[in-house]
């Protein structure tokens, strides 16, 4: 097990930088999401980390040793692909013992190792079959025992789950979490769901067009923000961003709620004139559409109310009497986007 | 939404043409497309195939005027025949030494084409060129560079000091270079195709799986050996199908180069059938001749066909 240490990492693509310099730094045995839009150079870091693409500059370490020019086979890392990369000519046990194989291993301590393995993730009896015989589900569980079984250093996981269809989605994204953490080998994820990076990082690292936005929890980067980015990138519907003069403030669609909800609230609440022109019903919740006042603008903003909150009748058209509590509001500053430490308006 | 400023339509529109709604038909439409196909196959390759079938059961000749029937007694005649065994021997030799070296270049020469390198786009157009040069110009290339006397490879062999003064091979004159010069002709013009056959089947291997082997702590020969050649196996097979029917039935090299001597040493089946047929005008020899590889090269098309099914890449 080891950590991995990525120091002033930049990629070039001719004139196109995919990595802008990027410096992180996992924890050991952490689950570490990099998130960010398709196109923001996350494979590409996590490319580079298994040795599969060589930096422009900047140098890769870990556990300790600089490896940015060793092959992938002299890291000791482990990849799971999108596409899983299964072999298709080969029986699920020989995609399995593969790794084993490359190092030379014995025959036997490989079929015990082999069968280790396939009992973790349950496809033991599927040994005999090859890819092309197995549903997405079941290859994408032999991608994650053929990557485990030679207990590597640095687990990497580019989008193993976007292949699967939403309902699997969930449950593999359990059973991966859970898996994880029984192996506690540092791992990084590259996804671009921030469902998948909220639910089972233990840190999410957010980045944007080649540059590291934020590291944090998933409680930092969804309530504490460093920037506008990351703002609008996470949550669904997003931050509601509104400017005025030369700042930006911003504020969750959850934490807009009518007046009332926040009486005898220990918070202090900034309230807020709503004028609501659309209401949608999405089941679970209410994303209510609607204009600021006129002192922000009649800014365009959304309200997300669960509905269970039934007692509040929303109609289009009229004007409600919102807040949000002040602790949630945050600040930014228009030019850089970056957050600032003013707490007013 | 309003209509109300969509222009008048004209009058009229719905009438379509009759042969237009007659082209709607698609069993109509289908026999239509397909039968210049099937007519050019039939007249050019079905029609000679049946006579050929007929002739070689016959005793026919060039000056014939009637069809005789004689059962098998022409195959008879050329299996007891000496040069039979030699030109069979012989395109057995031709066939499989030319294969086996095209192949085994094609896939060296298609894994360096598939690299990033300045100048790949030249390198990858020259070395097409064989395959797109008039062929019959290329073998007469051929055979002047392989002359016993104004042959450039020996005025190379001579200069370059590894060989005597008087170093001056018969390339076309001794049997045994002969058959080499004529393999080594052939590998020029078949390495092409099957270069660009390999090369996309190259390309088509995912580069996932490329680099998940990588990972996986596969190094470059354990890479080739164990998933880019297997993976490409259905399309080598389908390189190697070709090139055996190709070569087994090809007939313009020997012709130009040697005309299948010195002894019969290069004669092989086509040219030997060529050469009863219609030189000798035993249209029936020639006909039993040339279909003696008829079965053969079916029974190499099946077995071709089976393995490439059984290596299935999904």
């Amino acid at each position: 097990m080891a950590i991995v240490e990525v120091k002033g990492v930049e990629k070039h693509f001719d004139e196109v930088k995919a990595v802008d310099g990027i410096d992180l730094l996992s924890i050991e045995g952490e689950f570490l999401v990099l998130l960010g839009p398709s196109g923001c150079g996350k494979t590409t870091l996590l490319r580079m980390v298994a040795g599969l693409e060589k930096p422009t500059a900047g140098e890769i370490l870990i556990g300790g040793e600089v490896v940015t020019h060793l092959p992938p086979r002299a890291r000791g890392v482990a990849m799971v692909f999108q596409s899983y990369a299964l072999y298709p000519h080969m029986t699920i046990f020989k995609n399995i013992a593969f790794p084993l194989k490359s190092m030379g291993m014995p025959k036997d301590y490989i079929k015990k190792k082999v069968h280790w393995a396939a009992s973790m993730f349950q496809i033991e009896r599927f040994l005999d079959r090859k890819p092309r015989e197995l549903s997405g589900g079941e290859r994408q569980r032999v991608a994650l025992a053929r990557a485990l079984v030679r207990e590597p250093n640095v687990f990497l996981l580019d989008e193993p789950l976007s292949n699967l269809d939403a309902k699997l989605r969930t449950s593999a994204r359990e059973e991966l979490y859970r898996f994880q953490k029984e192996i506690a080998i540092t791992t990084i994820y590259v996804t671009h769901d921030q469902i998948e990076a909220m639910g089972m990082g233990d840190r999410i690292a957010v980045i944007d067009h080649g540059k590291l936005r934020q590291i944090g929890t998933p409680d930092e980067v969804y309530f504490d923000p460093e920037d506008t980015f990351v703002a609008g990138f996470l949550g669904s519907p997003p931050m509601n961003l509104v400017e005025v003069g030369d700042k930006v403030f911003g504020f969750r669609p959850e934490c807009f709620l009518p007046q009332e909800i926040y009486l005898g609230c220990r918070d202090e609440v900034t309230p807020f004139g709503f004028q609501v022109t659309r209401v949608e019903n999405l089941g679970s919740d209410r994303l209510v559409y609607g204009n600021l006042g006129e002192r922000f603008d009649h800014h365009h903003v959304i309200a997300n109310l669960p509905t269970s909150f039934t007692q509040y009748p929303i109609e289009t058209g009229a004007t409600y009497k919102f807040a949000v509590p002040s602790p949630m509001i945050k600040f930014f500053d228009k030019k850089t986007g970056r957050r600032t430490k003013i707490f007013s308006f | 939404m309003t209509t109300g400023n969509a222009p008048p339509r004209p009058v009229g529109a719905e009438k379509v043409g009759r042969i237009s709604l007659l082209l709607d038909n698609e069993k109509l439409l289908g026999i239509l497309m397909i039968a210049p196909a099937v007519l050019y196959v039939l007249a050019l390759v079905g029609y000679p195939l049946v006579l050929a079938f007929m002739y070689s059961l016959s005793d026919i000749t060039i000056g014939s005027v009637s069809y005789n029937f004689v059962g098998l007694e022409k195959f008879k005649e050329i299996i007891s025949d000496s040069g039979f065994k030699i030109a069979l021997k012989n395109t057995l030799l031709f066939t499989f030494v030319s294969q086996a070296i095209v192949i085994v270049l094609a896939k060296i020469l298609a894994l360096l084409l598939v690299k990033n390198f300045k100048g790949k786009f030249f390198l990858r157009a020259l070395i097409l060129m064989p395959y797109v040069a008039p062929i019959s110009l290329g073998v007469i290339g051929w055979l002047w560079m392989l002359d016993s006397i104004y042959s450039p490879i020996n005025w190379f062999l001579q200069h370059s000091g590894l060989f005597g003064k008087d170093f001056r091979p018969m390339w076309l004159g001794k049997p045994f270079l002969a058959m080499f010069s004529i393999i080594t002709v052939h590998v020029w013009r078949m390495l092409p195709l099957a270069t660009v056959i390999i090369l996309a089947g190259l390309t088509s291997i995912p580069q996932d799986i490329q680099d998940a082997a990588q990972v996986d702590g596969a190094g470059y020969f354990r890479n080739l050996f164990l998933i880019t050649i297997p993976m490409m196996l259905p399309i080598m097979m389908v390189a190697i199908l070709f090139g055996i029917v190709y070569t087994a039935s090809d007939i313009i090299i020997i012709l130009v180069l040697t005309r299948g001597g010195p002894y019969d040493s290069t004669q092989v089946l086509v040219s030997k059938a060529f050469y009863t047929g219609i030189d000798a005008s035993d249209l029936a020899g020639g006909a039993a001749y040339a279909l003696f590889l008829f079965p053969l090269l079916l029974a190499v098309a099946i077995f071709m066909l089976r393995i490439a099914r059984r290596a299935e890449v999904t």
